[in-house]
C-alpha cells in the first residue's frame, strides 16, 4: 500500500493531549541509562590528550614510555587510524578532528589517547607522553582570518564559487551566493538605507551530559558501540567507515541524551575509543570532562556580517544585501551557505543577495546548534530592520508585516513558499497584550523574527502488536525532545487505542534499516509520517485477520476508532473486535501482527517564529535583565502542546543566553580562556522570567496530521530581539552579540562622549 | 591519597604536620573537591574538619561572635543575632554559589582558598574580623585580611588550620552592608565586590568606615581615600561621588574573560557607592 502523506482535516483525539512522558521516572529516578552508565566486563578507561597550541606541526610524538606504564592496555595516535577517506573530504575533517595528523589546528586538539584499567593510571600516562611542537602562528578571530597577511591554516584551501579560481590559497573556504532580482536597482529605488556591520561570538550548545560511549572491538571484525548521539545510524556509517568495518557489523546503541541541540550529530571521539578497544583486545569507555567538550567540541561559528536595507518611505523594503562570514573551525563546510540562505527568508523580497564566506580559524571543528547559523544572520538583519523601522519613522511590527513574505512569495534562497506562518505570527505579536503593555525605567522592547527550513529524511519504523493487544512502536530516530510520548499519541490516534497502551523504543542499528539522524527538527515530523505508515499497514492486516475470524471477504471489514467492524447488511450483526480480540487469535490467523514502514518524508514545513522581549538594563554597570519575554511560533499541529512549548522555551533561553553573556573566550596565545560553566556564562533559572508561548497552527500539506517540525526555530529571534530590546532600552544600538554588560557599558560611554 | 577525619583540632594539626606529601584541609570542599577533579591535582593526604567538635557552631560572646571554620553558610543566614550584627558579612557568605553550595561552603574555606573574588573577604576585611589560627605551636590570632597573601596563596604554614573566624560587637549605630557585581543573578563569580562598613554619631555623621573592594586587584583592597571621604560627613551627594570616585582609582583590575580593566574600574565605583548607602541606612542614617 502506498503512503499518502497528505494532510487532512480531521477530529483528533490522541493527538494535541498533553500525556505524561513514558521517560520521565526513569529519568527523576535516576535510572535512565546515559552515555556514561554502560558497563562491559573487562572495561578500560580511555583519556584523550589533547594539543595546548592553538596551531601547531607535530614533530615527535613519542608514546613508548607510556607504553610501558603498567596497566596501560593500548596508546593510540594518528597512526592507529589511518586514512581510508578516499578523497571525502568532509568525512578526513571528521578523522583529523578525532586526531591530529601533522598539525594540530586548535587548542584542544587531539593528538594522542590513551586505554587503562583505570582512570588514574591514564592519567599518569598521559603525562608520559612526549609531544614536541612546532609552534605556528595561529588566528582566531573571522576578521583577522580573511585579512591578506592572516596565518594560512590549510594551503591546500583555494576558494571555491568564485570566478576565476584563486591561484593563491587563503582561508576563505567557499562564497556562495543567493538571491534574485537588482539588489542595485532596488537601492537606487530608495528613500532610506541602513547599512551595519554585526558580530557574534562563538558558543557552545551546552549540553549537561557530555560526549560518552563505550566501544567493544572484537577479533571477528564485529563491533559494538555503545554512545550518547542524535543519530546513531549516522555514527555507525561514519565510525564504520573510518575504521573500516563492514556497517551491518558495527552495532550501534544510542543511549538517553542529556542535550545535543545539534551538537551530537558530529562524531568526536568515538572513533578513537573504537581505535583503542581494537588494539587493546578489550572495551573501553571514553568520556570527554567537561573542559574537553568545550574545547573540542560543537561550538557555532563566530561571525561578523554586513547587512544592507534600502525603503521607500512607505516602508517597503526595495533591497536586501547581506555578506557573511562564518567561522567553520579548522576544516572546510558550509555554515556561512546555510546563514545566507536563511537570512532573508522572512521576507518578501524584490531585489535581495546573500553572499557568505566560509572561513577557517584555529578553533574547534563548527557543530551545528539548533538551527545552525540562522539565529546570528537573523541577529543582523533583525537589528538593521529595527533601525530602518526608526529610520523611517514606521512601528517595527508594521514594517515586518508589510514586507513579510506569504504563500506564493518566492524566497530569498530559491523555493516559492506554501502556506506558511510569519504572517500570522506577526499578526499574533501585534494583538498581543505583551506588545502594548507599558515599559518602566530604564525598560525596553525588542522583536525579531526567525525562520528555519526543517528538515524530513529516511525513517524506517516497526509497529509490533502484542499478544494482548497493546503496541510497541521501534523508532530508528533518537528522542532527543520528547518523541516517544508524541509517536506513542501517533500510534494511539490511528490505531485509536489509548496513550497507555502504546510504548515506543528507540531501536539499535542492527534492529531497524537506517534512519537519519534526529536534526533539522524532524525527529517528530519524519518518525510519525513513519509511524502512520506502520500503523496504517497494521491495520490493513488486523483487518485480514477480522476478516478471517469473521470468515467474510476484507473489504467488508472497516477500521473505527480501534475496532474492526463487519460492513454491510449482510454482516451487520456482528459484535466488533478490538485489537485485543484479533491479537488474542493472532496464532491461529497467521501469526504476529506488525506493520513496518521505511520511507523518505519529504515536504518538512519551513517554520517560523516572532518573539517579543523586554528588558531592563542598569546604566551604571550594563547588567541587563530580561523581564518579560514571548514566543509565537507556527507548529503545524502541535502533537504534545507541552513539549512543543517546551521547545519554544528551550530555544528561547538559549538564544537569551547567546545574546547576553555566552561566548567562547581566547587569550593572545589562542588557547580557549573558558573552557567550563562558571565563566562560560549559559543563564540559570532565576535569570530568567518564564518564558510566554502561543502555538499558532498552519498546517503542513505534507503531513497527515499538518505536523511541522519545532525544535529549532524558537532560537533565531531572541538574539535580535534581545539586542533590539537593549538598544531600545539605552537608546544606543547594540551590534556585538553577547551584548554582555561589559560592552553595554562600553557603549553607554562611547554615547557620552559624543 | 589518604582521607582523615579527626575529631580534635591537635590531631589535625598533627596528622598535617606528620604528612610528607601534598596534604589538604577540607571544610565544606566546595573549592577543594572541583580541583581534585582536575589531572594536575595531586594529594597525599586530606584532612576532614567538620568532626572536629565545636568546629560547626557559632558562639556569641561579649566581645563579639565566633564563627567555627566548618560552619555551613547557611547557618550564618540563620543566626539572628549575627544577622543583626553584621548583615553585610551575612549577606556576602549568603551569596557564594547557591542553596547547595551554601548548605557546605564555609567563610574560612572561602578566605584560604584566597581567590581574588572571594565574596565573604571583603565584607570580613570590612567588619575587621579576624582568623584564630592553630599550629604545632600552638593558637594565634590575626587580622582576615592578612591570611590570603597572592592568588592561591595564604600566610598559613602547612601544618596550620583556622579554628573560627571572630566578628567584634558592633557599635550601637553601625551598619555593613557587601555588594557584588555578576552577569548571572547566581552561581557566578565577582566580577567586582565592595564592601562598606561605617559607624554613625547620633546627628548621623560617619565617625569610622572601612571600604573594601573584591575581585579588582591580586587580594582584596582596602580603600583608605573612601574611607577618609566618609568620615565626618553625612552621605550626600559630595560624599557619594567621592566613595565613587575613591573607588574606582582604587579599582587596580586585569583584563580577562571575566571584565575589562575599564569596566571593573567603573563598576568597583559605584557598587562602593551603593554599598556605602545600604550600610549608612543600616546604621539608622537618613539622606
Ligand atoms: C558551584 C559553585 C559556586 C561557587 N560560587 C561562589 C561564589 O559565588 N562566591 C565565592 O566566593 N565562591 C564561590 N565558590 C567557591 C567556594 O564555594 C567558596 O570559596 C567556599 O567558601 C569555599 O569553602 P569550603 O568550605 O567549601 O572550602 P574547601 O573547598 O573545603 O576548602 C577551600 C580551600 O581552603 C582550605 N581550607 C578550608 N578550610 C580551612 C581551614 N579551616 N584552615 C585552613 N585551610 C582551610 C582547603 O584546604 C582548600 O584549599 C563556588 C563554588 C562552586 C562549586
Amino acid at each position: 500500500m502506498t503512503f499518502d502523506p497528505s494532510y487532512k482535516e480531521q477530529a483528533l483525539k490522541s493527538v494535541g493531549t498533553r500525556v505524561l512522558r513514558p521517560d520521565g521516572v526513569d529519568k527523576v529516578t535516576g535510572r535512565a541509562r546515559y552515555g556514561a552508565d554502560f558497563n562491559m566486563p573487562g572495561q578500560l578507561v580511555a583519556r584523550v590528550l589533547r594539543s595546548p597550541h592553538a596551531h601547531a606541526r607535530i614533530i615527535r610524538l613519542d608514546t613508548s614510555q607510556a607504553e610501558a606504564l603498567k596497566g596501560v592496555k593500548a596508546v593510540v595516535t594518528a597512526a592507529d587510524l589511518p586514512d581510508l577517506t578516499d578523497g571525502d573530504t568532509a568525512l578526513f575533517a571528521i578523522l583529523d578532528n578525532s586526531m591530529a595528523r601533522s598539525k594540530a589546528k586548535y587548542d584542544g586538539h587531539a593528538v594522542a589517547a590513551v586505554a587503562a584499567i583505570n582512570a588514574s593510571v591514564a592519567r599518569a600516562a598521559m603525562k608520559l607522553i612526549e609531544v614536541e611542537y612546532e609552534v605556528l602562528p595561529h588566528v582566531v578571530d573571522v576578521d583577522a582570518a580573511v585579512a591578506p597577511d592572516a596565518p594560512l591554516l590549510d594551503d591546500t584551501i583555494f576558494t571555491t564559487g568564485v570566478d576565476p579560481a584563486p591561484t593563491k590559497p587563503s582561508n576563505v573556504a567557499n562564497r556562495s551566493e543567493f538571491g534574485h532580482g537588482d539588489v542595485d536597482a532596488g537601492f537606487a529605488k530608495s528613500d532610506v538605507i541602513i547599512e551595519r556591520t554585526y558580530k557574534t561570538e562563538q558558543t557552545h550548545q551546552g549540553y549537561i551530559e557530555p560526549h560518552a560511549c563505550v566501544a567493544n572491538c572484537n577479533a571477528d571484525g564485529t563491533a559494538d558501540l555503545w554512545v550518547c548521539t542524535q543519530g546513531h545510524f549516522v555514527y555507525r556509517q561514519v565510525c564504520a567507515d573510518l575504521l573500516g568495518l563492514d556497517v551491518s557489523k558495527l552495532r550501534v546503541t544510542s543511549s538517553e541524551i542529556g542535550g545535543g541541540f545539534g551538537g551530537k550529530t558530529h562524531v568526536w571521539a568515538e572513533p578513537v575509543a573504537l581505535a583503542l578497544s581494537r588494539k587493546a583486545g578489550r572495551p573501553v569507555k571514553l568520556v570527554m570532562t567537561r573542559e574537553e567538550v568545550f574545547r573540542a567540541s560543537g561550538p557555532t561559528s563566530a561571525t561578523s556580517i554586513d547587512v544592507k536595507l534600502g525603503a521607500t518611505m512607505d516602508g517597503t523594503i526595495t533591497s536586501a544585501l547581506a555578506t557573511l562570514r562564518y567561522t567553520s573551525g579548522p576544516y572546510a563546510d558550509a555554515w556561512a551557505e546555510t546563514g545566507a540562505m536563511t537570512s532573508f527568508a522572512c521576507y518578501d523580497l524584490e531585489n535581495v543577495k546573500a553572499i557568505g564566506y566560509e572561513v577557517v580559524v584555529n578553533r574547534p571543528k563548527v557543530a551545528a546548534y539548533r538551527a545552525p547559523s540562522a539565529p546570528m544572520a537573523a541577529f543582523a538583519v533583525e537589528s538593521a530592520i529595527d533601525e530602518l523601522a526608526d529610520a523611517i519613522d514606521m512601528n517595527s511590527v508594521e514594517l515586518r508585516i508589510k514586507n513579510a513574505a506569504q504563500e506564493g512569495t518566492r524566497s530569498s534562497y530559491g523555493p516559492v513558499y506554501g502556506p506558511i506562518g510569519i504572517g500570522p505570527t506577526l499578526d499574533a505579536a501585534k494583538a498581543h497584550p505583551h506588545m502594548s503593555a507599558p515599559l518602566g525605567k530604564n525598560q525596553g522592547r525588542g522583536m525579531a523574527c526567525g525562520f528555519w527550513f526543517n528538515f524530513g529524511g529516511q525513517t524506517c519504523s516497526d509497529l509490533n502488536i502484542g499478544a494482548d493487544g497493546t503496541v510497541t512502536i521501534a523508532v530508528g530516530t533518537v528522542d532527543v525532545g520528547g518523541s516517544r510520548a508524541s509517536l506513542s499519541l501517533i500510534a494511539a490516534e490511528e490505531l485509536g487505542i489509548p496513550y497507555e497502551h502504546v510504548k515506543a523504543i528507540v531501536a539499535d542499528t542492527s534492529s531497524l534499516g537506517y534512519n537519519d539522524m534526529t536534526d533539522g527538527s524532524r525527529g517528530t515530523f519524519s518518525s510519525s509520517m513513519a509511524t502512520i505508515s506502520a500503523a496504517r499497514n497494521a491495520i490493513k492486516t488486523l483487518r485480514e485477520r477480522a476478516a478471517m475470524m469473521w470468515e467474510i471477504p476484507v473489504e467488508d471489514v472497516n477500521w473505527e476508532e480501534g475496532f474492526a467492524k463487519a460492513a454491510g447488511p449482510k454482516h451487520g450483526n456482528r459484535a466488533p473486535l478490538s485489537i485485543k480480540d484479533i491479537a488474542a487469535e493472532a496464532g491461529n490467523t497467521g501469526g504476529p501482527i506488525a506493520g513496518h514502514s521505511e520511507l523518505v518524508a519529504d515536504g518538512a514545513g519551513v517554520s517560523f517564529g516572532t518573539h517579543i522581549c523586554d528588558v531592563e538594563v542598569d546604566p551604571e554597570t550594563g547588567s541587563t535583565r530580561v523581564i518579560r519575554y514571548t514566543v509565537i511560533q507556527d507548529a503545524g499541529k502541535a502533537v504534545h502542546p507541552a513539549y512543543v512549548e517546551g521547545q519554544y522555551q528551550g530555544g528561547a533561553v538559549q538564544g537569551i543566553g547567546w545574546a547576553l553573556n555566552e561566548e567562547y573566550v581566547y587569550g593572545e596565545d589562542g588557547r580557549l580562556q573558558n573552557p567550563g560553566f562558571l565563566d562560560y556564562r549559559i543563564p540559570v533559572c532565576s535569570d530568567l522570567p518564564m518564558i510566554d508561548t502561543q502555538i499558532l497552527e498552519i498546517p503542513n500539506p505534507n503531513h497527515p496530521y499538518g505536523v511541522r517540525g519545532v525544535g529549532e526555530t524558537s532560537i533565531v529571534p531572541p538574539l535580535a530581539a534581545v539586542a533590539n530590546a537593549v538598544s531600545d532600552a539605552m537608546n544606543v544600538r547594540m551590534t556585538h552579540i553577547p551584548v554582555s554588560p561589559p560592552r553595554i557599558l562600553a557603549a553607554l560611554n562611547a554615547q557620552a562622549k559624543e | 591519597m589518604r582521607y582523615e577525619n579527626p575529631t580534635t583540632i591537635e590531631n589535625a594539626v598533627d596528622l598535617l604536620a606528620r604528612s610528607d606529601g601534598p596534604a589538604y584541609v577540607l571544610a565544606g570542599g566546595t573549592d577543594l573537591l572541583v580541583r581534585m577533579k582536575g589531572d594536575d591535582f595531586d594529594a597525599e593526604l586530606v584532612v576532614d574538619i567538620k568532626s572536629i567538635a565545636g568546629m560547626d557552631q557559632i558562639v556569641e560572646t561579649a566581645e563579639g561572635f565566633t564563627i567555627g571554620a566548618a560552619v555551613p553558610c547557611a547557618a550564618l543566614g540563620e543566626h539572628g543575632a549575627l544577622v543583626a550584627a553584621w548583615p553585610g558579612v551575612v549577606e556576602a557568605a549568603n551569596l557564594i554559589g547557591s542553596t547547595q553550595v551554601q548548605s557546605r561552603c564555609t567563610i574560612s574555606g572561602n578566605l584560604c582558598n584566597a581567590s581574588p573574588a572571594a565574596d565573604s573577604v571583603p565584607a570580613m576585611v570590612a567588619a575587621n574580623a579576624r582568623a584564630r589560627i592553630v599550629g604545632p605551636g600552638g593558637a594565634r590570632m590575626i587580622d582576615v585580611a592578612d591570611v590570603p597573601t597572592a592568588p592561591g596563596k595564604t600566610s598559613l604554614a602547612r601544618d596550620e588550620i583556622i579554628e573560627a573566624i571572630s566578628l567584634p560587637k558592633p557599635d550601637a549605630r553601625s551598619g555593613d552592608a557587601y555588594l557584588r557585581f555578576t552577569p548571572r543573578t547566581e552561581m557566578d563569580i565577582a566580577v567586582v565586590g565592595a564592601a562598606v562598613n561605617l559607624t554613625l554619631d547620633d546627628e548621623g555623621i560617619v565617625q569610622t568606615a572601612r571600604v573594601v573592594l573584591g575581585a579588582v586587584a591580586p587580594s582584596v583592597v582596602v580603600v583608605d581615600a573612601a574611607a577618609a571621604a566618609l568620615v565626618g560627613n553625612k552621605l550626600n551627594d559630595a560624599t557619594l561621588k567621592a566613595v565613587e570616585a575613591a573607588c574606582t582609582a582604587a579599582s587596580n583590575p586585569i583584563d580577562d574573560k571575566r571584565g575589562t580593566v575599564e569596566f571593573r574600574n567603573q563598576v568597583a565605583g559605584v557598587l562602593g557607592r551603593r554599598a556605602a548607602e545600604i550600610a549608612y541606612g543600616r546604621a539608622g542614617g537618613t539622606q
